[in-house]
């Protein structure tokens, strides 16, 4: 049997969609397959025009390759326009010849829609819908200066983006009294508008155009109906978009009132060898202007070509999340509250320029839409109530209140039911990754793989890895939180059961509770647990294997096998004498000196025998190790404070030196950071800290579990005005809260992150004592104060412990081959490069 | 054919750590010597120098076992290295020499290639 002709009209996302689809469904092998695009690029991501000023070239952004149709025997007709169709012969024409086709499918997309103001086809009055419009464009900017978009909504926010990133002054020009008139309310599209005028773009709303004409001090003027103009050397009309059905008019298939090609729930036309799909489709007199709907009708029409009439279309959801000129913008469902009887609770935060409005149905119980502005963090648990009807908690103004206002967390996985929408672009719900998951899939990885949820737009990305990592979870996959192949428990687990059995030593806790003979990653973890619990010094025989190289030779490793050294210097205050000892070993033994961010000095290039050398003569000028190498405190930072500073209040270097001195040599899970403030102006940047005190008139105030470094966090303001006394307090129970609870190598942030209740229970344990634990905690913490010993000082003053610091013990003369130097600006580093 | 080999003294009991390594000098450089009281044979030698940073500090690394197979990590860049075989678990095509090593009295003698003027004089 000869193969029948299936040709496809258009080549944009929707079409390409279609192929995809199509060519992996059995009937492909009964069809010949002709596509004709009328742009000569293959299809791209419309989505994200605007990269391409971004630097994105059409490569970044096409769908598909030309070896992808080509592998698929595809006849690809770019820069060929379809001129007409004959549907009794079943013909098609184009400039180039005549095609015959068995089926065809319509995929011809729309247009923008030009208003037709007097002036509009003058030169440099422009679109924006293709990579060619975005060229004209380009080469419109060349000796601009402005810039005008006419339309506020999506597109024409997304057209003054592109203006802006082509170095112009970008004016919008909105016929609507707002921004966004079919996603937002007014509240919504002030805070829009104020956020993008804040970017530089100006914003002129409630503006008809009547004339364009030649401008007197730019290239064009529009004027508008109220008397007033706007001069511009560019105009891009993005004023809405219309369904390209010219072609389907021309050859008398069924047409819309207002334009569209009419299609049934299976996306075949008033002709039933004629389908169309995406944005000059008409189902129901209804456009959708999205790429998702669209998709959705590529895979109902391919099912249907297959042979499948269960497959429906059957309508589509037009929320949409976006981030317009940096702002997020979401709108799902009824937003403009037009139901019957809903009601809308609204919370809006001028200052911190976030809007959120819930539509609720009359009795409370449904979400039916909601209008996100400056913050889309909401948005997809808004979007699971909203789809999937789900019933909404008794007071459902949680959802959008701040956290730290008793805000509700996200809607966890387990909520969602199995016909949830995951990811929309590829119709993935939450029943198909649990198929995934039960048809051997046992990751991220492969369920994006098998199901391709979250490779289309990406925007569902968290809540994948949420409804993943929770039903790997719950068959027992998991997502372990066992420490390591030795241990089936967590840090948390291990330190009950170190301090509940009086447990002292690695050997007795793997041999009770593990397995095997341990490894890297349990061995510090269950040495730190050890320190904290009982305090004895790290180069005890039994723990001397347990750590780390750092906290074997309390010294920081460097990449050529040298280590560095920290003393402590605390509260970054330090005399004239110390200082001097500190250049002079320096000087002596070639280190290169370098100040750290945590106010004290680090130097490096020790050999592994220097280094109890050189901690004898730091002792001996009263210097104490700085455990710049442990997971325990590092510094305390300080400003310097009201001994000194006109503005400060309170002594902060006091303070700094005070908690230094507390907290020095405590192990924890991680390495703990704090500063004191002596003023609110904060120059010591206590809020980036892991603890950060800040003076006030009356006090102190304490914030808890921020950090700097890779993934910067604000600390949380946990109490204020507190007395010397109250602050360390304060601080010695979250401290010994954080070190019994936190996982292995989990930062105060992440911890606080991870903790069940957040800062409210973390105050309800430590301010109100809720688990009774208080005292409890500031007993073992008084306990690791009392048994300090500088770890440094013992071990020089042992002749056993200075042992282990040969670097080869049948050869002390030997030098290490590898540790070759260089000198730069002065000072030496190493030459040795990674193999 | 085999090259001439010797067994060189490099130590003595008391300078081992046990469940832990210290660095020897030899004929053919640098050389970490396990200790591991807990298994049998308890000693295990093999090149100091880690292959992914050029740095002699493998004797430095944590040791312990994975699915049974006693290791070192390398304390730079915490890759694994087998104690019975060399091979690195995370990279298998990269491999570190390993010594014979046996305990002779209170010595510690590795198995190390006889140099050139020996050879001769042998």
């Amino acid at each position: 049997m000869s193969k029948k002709t299936l040709i496809v009209v258009g080549n944009g996302m929707v079409g390409h969609h279609f192929l995809e689809q199509f060519c992996a469904s059995p009937a492909a092998a009964d069809f010949e397959i002709i596509v004709f695009g009328e742009e000569k690029q293959l299809a791209y991501d419309r989505v994200h025009l605007s990269e391409y000023f971004g630097g994105s070239s059409h490569a970044d952004l096409a769908m598909g390759t030309l070896e992808w149709y080509t592998e698929q025997g595809i006849q690809l007709h770019l820069n060929e326009q379809v001129t007409g169709i004959n549907r009794e012969n079943r013909t098609l024409e184009t400039p180039r010849g005549s095609y015959r086709y068995d089926e065809l499918v319509l995929s011809t997309g729309s247009y923008p829609f030009v208003p037709p103001i007097k002036g509009n086809d003058r030169p440099h009055c422009l679109v924006y819908r293709t990579l060619d419009d975005l060229d004209a464009i380009h080469a419109s900017s060349e000796g601009a200066r402005t810039g005008v978009v006419v339309g506020g909504g999506l597109l024409g926010l997304e057209a003054a983006n592109a203006l802006k990133s082509l170095g112009l002054e970008a004016h919008v020009v909105e016929f609507a009294p707002r921004l966004m008139p079919v996603q937002l309310d007014a509240d919504g599209g002030a805070l829009l508008r104020h956020k993008i005028e804040e970017l530089g773009v100006q914003v002129h709303t409630e503006k008809a155009t009547t004339a364009i004409t030649e401008g007197e001090d730019a290239r064009l003027r529009m004027n508008f109906s109220d008397e007033s103009f706007l001069e511009t050397d560019l105009i891009v009309f993005s004023a809405g978009i219309r369904p390209q059905d010219a072609l389907a008019r021309a050859s008398g298939l069924e047409i819309g009132e207002r334009g569209g090609i009419a299609i049934d729930n299976h996306c075949t036309t008033s002709d039933p060898h004629v389908h169309a799909i995406g944005e000059c489709a008409l189902w129901e007199q209804k456009i959708f202007g999205l790429v998702a709907p669209g998709y959705t009708m590529a895979r109902t029409l391919s099912s249907a070509l297959n042979g499948d009439r269960e497959t429906a279309f059957t309508g589509a959801d037009m929320s949409t999340k976006l981030k317009l000129l940096g702002v997020d913008v979401g709108s799902i469902g009824d937003a403009h509250a037009q139901t019957p009887g809903a009601r809308n609770i609204r919370f809006n935060d001028e200052r911190a320029g976030h809007y959120r409005r819930m539509v609720i149905s009359e009795d409370g119980k449904t979400l039916l839409g909601a209008i996100l502005v400056g913050d889309n963090s909401h948005y997809d648990t808004l979007l699971q109530y909203a789809l999937n009807g789900i019933t909404l908690p008794e007071n459902p103004e949680t959802l959008i209140l701040p956290e730290s206002q008793g805000g509700a967390p996200a809607l966890g996985p387990d909520a969602l039911p199995e016909t949830a929408s995951i990811c929309s672009c590829h119709n993935v719900t939450k029943g198909d990754i649990c198929g995934a998951i039960d048809a051997g899939c046992s990751d991220l990885g492969s369920v994006k793989a098998e199901t391709k949820a979250s490779t289309g737009c990406g925007g569902c990305t968290a809540l994948l890895k949420n409804v993943v990592d929770s039903e790997l979870e719950k068959r027992g996959v998991e997502v372990s939180k066992d420490l390591c192949e030795h241990f089936p428990y967590s840090r948390q687990e291990l330190f009950h059961l170190v301090k509940v059995n009086g447990i002292r030593t690695f050997r007795t806790l793997i041999s009770q509770h593990g397995k095997g003979h341990g490894c890297d990653i349990c061995k510090p973890a269950v040495a730190s647990i050890l320190a904290t619990c009982w305090n004895e010094h790290i180069l005890a025989t039994d723990h001397v294997p347990l750590q780390d190289t750092n906290d074997t030779f309390m010294a920081n490793m460097q990449k050529n096998g040298t280590y560095s050294i920290v003393p402590r210097i605390p509260g970054g205050e330090i005399t004239p004498d110390k200082l001097i000892v500190l250049g002079e070993v320096a000087k002596e033994y070639d280190l290169y000196t370098k100040i750290t961010g945590g106010q004290r000095v680090d130097l490096f290039g020790a050999t592994l025998s220097q280094l109890p050398d050189i901690w004898e003569k730091l002792i001996a000028a009263g210097f104490e190790t700085g455990h710049a190498y442990g997971k325990s405190l590092r510094t305390v930072k300080s400003c310097v404070g009201n001994t000194w500073c006109r503005y400060g209040v309170q002594d902060s270097v006091g303070m700094a030196i005070r908690l230094e001195d507390r907290y020095k040599g405590l192990r924890a899970p991680h390495k703990v950071k704090m500063a004191v403030s002596g003023c609110t102006r904060e120059c010591a940047e206590a809020q980036s800290k892991d603890f950060g005190v800040i003076a006030t008139e009356n006090g102190w105030n304490l914030y808890v579990c921020g950090n700097g470094g890779m993934r910067p966090r604000h600390a949380d303001l946990f109490a204020t005005d507190l007395s010397d006394e109250e602050l360390i307090r304060t601080i010695d129970r979250v401290v010994m809260f954080y070190v019994r609870t936190a996982d292995r190598l989990q930062r105060t942030s992440v911890w606080m992150e991870n903790l069940e209740g957040g800062l409210e229970y973390l105050k309800q344990v430590v301010l109100e004592d809720s688990l009774g634990i208080g005292a409890e905690l500031e007993e073992h913490m008084e306990g690791i104060v009392g048994t300090y010993q500088c770890e440094w000082k013992t071990a020089v003053e042992d002749p056993e412990k200075r042992k282990r610091f040969r670097e080869f013990v049948n050869a002390p003369s030997q030098c290490d081959p590898v540790q070759e130097w260089t000198v730069e600006r002065g000072q030496r580093r190493p030459v040795l490069e990674s193999a | 054919m085999k090259p001439r080999t010797r067994w060189e003294a490099v130590c003595t009991v008391d300078d081992l750590v046990p469940e832990s390594g210290i660095a020897v000098w030899t004929e053919e450089g640098p050389v970490a010597v396990f200790y591991l009281p807990h298994r049998l044979p308890a000693l295990f030698a093999i090149s100091h120098t880690d292959p992914f940073s050029g740095a002699n500090v493998l004797a430095r690394g944590i040791t312990g076992d994975l699915k049974g197979e006693p290791v070192v990590a390398s304390p730079l860049y915490k890759q694994h290295f087998s104690l019975l075989t060399g091979v690195c678990l995370e990279d298998d095509t990269v491999r570190v020499k390993t010594y014979p090593v046996l305990l002779d009295g209170n010595q510690i003698r590795l198995e190390v290639r006889a140099n050139q003027r020996e050879s001769i004089a042998a």
